[in-house]
């Protein structure tokens, strides 16, 4: 017999159940993230050498995109105190009291085991590897440990967000070569620059939630010193695949004309200190941000085609 | 949210039971897409050998 008297109903008690809609679920996958990283990885399996059948493509995308989505529900399990104090955040399903903290991590550890299950299955077991340490790297190393103590918490953890098309390119049986690491490095001296522009705006949102970004910690002239710096660094690198071969030349103009407009963006965050206008500058390095890796990674895909067509 | 407990345990709302159910369906679905996932996919990889017994 279950002893009825052993539930707890305390009104407390009786709050802990759910009130998540399915969209609540969906945003905990942080699916503006998840659509670049699909993208990345698309890429990355179209321009892996070799053949492979086009559902098991498709599956090998479905599994790396569940996998980032775990990753991001994960992520907002953990921050939900964090978040909750920052304007950005605070209407993410958690904070918001829409989702319970216990559900989120359900959620996303269920997705984490079985998307790298499902994708050693449908790919090969180093893409698998890959997708479970992109997760094991964003949650324990990035969330849990260096966003709360270190200000370049978002360029080393940046490196959970480079790996989509290293997945992709071994999931197409490619393993791990120069080329792979080298759309790696892309948005791994991406992430900076694009991050950073958004903290110059939201620097009082993570200083309220003890965030040390580096506007917080290191001040705003020393963001848009690194910003430019990354920029400086980031552009040059772009170009490497094309003066390697392994991209033509549709990437070869794209990546010099929407990095020349990267660079202008960057630098006008540099010369331009305080004030509104400094906002307006960062806010179009950031938007500019993710339309120029948008860019790249479309250049190296309409290359490819052209190159098979 | 008006939830009461009761001698009943805890009786959900008219609007807690629809986003249960809606929740449910969804599991469903994500579960029918898992099996149609794993059958395209054994198909693909083995071929005709998916239904070949080893001798």
């Amino acid at each position: 017999m279950t002893d009825l008297s052993a539930i707890d109903r305390r009104p407390e008690a009786a709050l802990a159940t759910s009130a998540a809609e399915v969209a609540d679920f969906l945003a905990l996958m942080k699916p503006r993230v998840m659509s670049l990283v699909v993208f990345t990885a698309f890429v990355g399996l179209m321009l892996a050498p070799g053949h492979f059948h086009p559902v098991l493509g498709f599956a090998a995308l479905v599994c790396i995109a569940v996998g980032a989505g775990a990753a991001g529900a994960l992520n907002m399990w953990y921050d939900a105190d964090i978040d909750a104090v920052m304007s950005r955040t605070a209407r993410r399903p958690i904070p918001a009291g829409r989702v319970l903290p216990g559900e989120a991590l359900g959620f996303g550890a269920t997705l984490a085991v079985g998307s790298v299950v499902m994708l050693g299955l449908t790919a090969n077991w180093l893409a698998a590897a890959l997708l479970a340490f992109t997760i094991f790297f964003y949650v324990a190393i990035y969330t849990m440990w260096l966003k709360r103590s270190t200000p370049q918490n978002i360029v080393i953890g940046g490196a959970a967000g480079a790996f989509p098309p290293m997945i992709g390119w071994a999931a197409a049986g490619g393993g791990i070569t120069l080329e792979s690491v080298l759309l790696f490095l892309i948005i791994f001296l991406w992430t900076p620059p694009h991050f950073w522009a958004l903290s110059l705006v939201r620097s009082g949102d993570y200083a309220r939630a003890g965030i040390p970004m580096l506007p917080v910690v290191a001040g705003r002239a020393e963001t848009r010193r690194q910003i430019l710096i990354y920029t400086a660094v980031l552009v040059p690198v772009s170009f490497a695949p094309w003066l390697l071969g392994f991209a033509g030349p549709v990437y070869g103009v794209v990546g010099a004309a929407a990095g020349a407009l990267l660079a202008v963006l960057a630098y006008r965050v540099w010369a331009t200190p305080e004030g509104r206008a400094s906002d307006v500058a960062s806010r179009r390095l950031f938007g500019f941000s993710i339309l120029y890796l948008f860019a790249l990674f479309a250049g190296l895909l309409v290359d490819r085609a052209v190159l098979i067509g | 949210m008006d939830e009461r407990p009761t001698d009943k345990g805890i009786v959900l709302t008219e609007e807690q039971k629809r986003r249960r159910r809606a929740r449910s369906i969804a599991i469903a679905l994500a579960l029918a897409a898992l099996v149609l996932l794993v059958y395209v996919v054994t198909i693909v990889k083995l071929g005709p050998g998916a239904v070949q017994r080893p001798n």
